[in-house]
């Protein structure tokens, strides 16, 4: 059934395309990769906050609404680089458990991100000016599982190369 | 003579178990991207504070303060990384064009931060809070992005050469 699916998606016009021209797939990894940097670099500095470790004396909620953005915006680069990439090569990718595996950390990472930011936002409906203290240990918590989640989906994106 | 050490440096230990291994080379190149991730976007948090897209509230010694120890932790490990990484086939990759622009393109933003440091940093008490920063400042944070921007697609070329 997905062999079949990879077969058809392969022979598309578009996905010929972009095997025949050889310049795209590794152009559109750079974008992909530069992208990542963003979410990493980004998700790097809030998570290490949420952990008491960097840049304390910024609020939660300022270094939310400054990386927040960053994070959405690159997630849908990432998405229509990532998409480009599958179409173009099929079965390196939805074939490979490394890619599944991927896929669950990154729905893993949207879902962690999305419950703090609600929490959030409910302590400042609340009338808090930030983070309310009851939720202290959960943001660290939620800091350190947000790192290792990006950290695993950036490495599972290499080793997607060498595994079937 | 240079021929020379790329040999040595392909038949030491390290180098070898790196070749000969089915996993090393993929663990280290996962570390290698992760490093390279985090040094491009620290380094472009500055770069657009001094472009004034972002963080335009912030002073810029302040940022450079708290971001720069990061770029320069991750670039240890990218370059150690990409040693081990450039050791395991050194002839095959110093041969290649996108390998040494790489190289080249490196030493450039190298060179574009120490000029920037040298220069025009020397004054950032007088402008470093101030939202729209002087030309030469814009100057180095565009060059900076562009040529950082540069590497990584130098970088993602080396492999399929």
């Amino acid at each position: 059934m997905l062999d079949e699916f990879n077969t058809w998606l392969g022979a598309t016009p578009l996905s010929l395309l972009i095997q025949k021209v050889l310049w795209i797939i590794p152009t559109v990894q750079t974008v992909h990769i530069l992208a990542i940097s963003a979410v990493l670099a980004s998700m790097a500095m809030f998570d290490l906050r949420l952990l008491g470790l960097v840049g304390t004396r910024h609020s939660i909620v300022s270094l939310s609404r400054r990386f927040m953005p960053w994070l959405w915006g690159s997630l849908i680069v990432l998405a229509v680089s990532g998409s480009i990439l599958i179409i173009g090569e099929p079965k390196r990718a939805l074939g490979n458990s490394v890619f599944l595996a991927k896929m669950c950390l990154l729905a893993a990472a949207i879902l962690l991100t999305l419950g703090f930011q609600i929490i959030l936002k409910r302590d400042l409906a609340g009338g808090n000016t930030d983070l309310a203290s009851p939720h202290f240990a959960a943001a660290k918590i939620v800091g350190l599982l947000s790192l290792v989640l990006w950290v695993g989906i950036a490495v599972a994106g290499r080793l997607i190369a060498y595994t079937g | 003579m240079f021929d020379h050490f790329l040999h040595w440096l392909e038949s030491t230990p390290i180098a070898v178990a790196i070749s000969e291994s089915s996993w090393l080379f993929p663990g280290i190149e996962s570390v290698h991207v992760l490093a390279i991730t985090l040094v491009v976007g620290s380094i472009s948090m500055v770069d657009l504070r001094l472009l004034g897209i972002n963080l335009r509230d912030r002073p810029v010694q302040e940022l450079i303060a708290e971001v720069l120890p990061w770029t320069w932790i991750s670039f240890a490990v990218a370059v150690c990384s990409g040693a081990l990484l450039f050791s395991s086939n050194a002839t095959h990759y110093w041969g290649t064009v996108p390998f040494r622009a790489k190289m080249l393109v490196m030493a450039l933003a190298g060179l574009n931060m120490l000029v920037f440091h040298a220069t025009t940093y020397r004054g950032v008490a007088a402008w470093g809070a101030s939202r729209r920063l002087p030309r030469a400042a814009r100057v180095s944070g565009g060059l900076s992005l562009a040529l950082w921007i540069g590497v990584v697609s130098l970088g993602r070329w080396i492999g399929f050469v």
